[in-house]
């Protein structure tokens, strides 16, 4: 955020980065100094072409009223604004994707592998996952 | 002793001038919570639900504590838990 030369980056409330795309150049500095690969740019072609940034807004929308026809066409449609969670989530049959508050999510994931009896031998899982005085739930062995 | 004046005024100016592109302004953009150039955008709560054809949760327009509620809802049927036994 802190490298847009124009200052087009804002965060929300609930913590969703968002740009407003009237005032982005299409510069790429963010392309560079996001370290999570978030910002896009129009790729068509050996050089691309020159093209505002796009990013995924966690279907919160951008700047516009909410819900308003410019909304839509600059940034999609704002689920959050209508209660929703983002669509890929919603919408991910298997729920491999999953979104909203990271203690929700982390007790899903949790919940999961304490009813499965599996999945808590991955490295790392009893700190992300795990709660304090509860023991990781055991390898099931044969069973994948 | 009216041109040396004259001179001694240039030469201050002259100076003036030429250091002030010396100076060192701030770079980085000090980034402040929830300002920034853009339009300020509304926050999704205030958007009454009955407005979007589309929304299905329900919520107190303008009342973020409601409308947490309704996302907490949401969030919480993710879990294939609670919906499937």
């Amino acid at each position: 955020m802190a490298v847009c030369p124009v200052d087009c980056f804002y965060r929300t409330d609930d913590g969703v980065v968002l740009h407003d795309k009237d005032l982005c150049i299409g510069c790429g500095y963010c392309f560079y100094a996001c370290p999570f690969g978030a910002p896009q740019f129009p790729q068509a072609g050996a050089f691309g072409v020159r093209g505002k940034m796009d990013k995924c807004t966690f279907c919160a929308g951008g700047p516009e009223p909410n819900n308003s026809e410019a909304e839509f066409k600059k940034y999609g449609r704002n689920r959050l604004a209508e209660g929703k969670l983002p669509a890929c989530a919603e919408m991910c049959s298997t729920k491999a994707l999953l979104a909203g508050d990271s203690d929700v999510i982390s007790e899903i994931y949790r919940q999961r592998v304490v009813k499965r009896g599996k999945g808590s031998e991955v490295w790392g899982w009893g700190t992300a996952y795990g709660q304090p005085g509860q023991k990781p739930a055991a390898p099931a062995g044969a069973k994948s | 002793m009216k041109a040396s004046k004259i001179l001694l005024a240039g030469v201050a100016l002259a100076l003036a001038t030429g250091l002030s592109a010396c100076g060192e302004r701030e770079q980085v953009i000090v980034y402040k919570q929830g300002k920034y150039q853009g339009k300020p955008d509304s926050k999704p709560w205030e958007s009454d639900p009955s407005a979007s054809l589309y929304t299905s949760s329900k919520w107190t327009a303008g009342d973020k504590t409601s409308w947490e509620a309704a996302i907490r809802a949401r969030n919480l049927s993710q879990n294939e838990y609670n919906r499937v036994p």
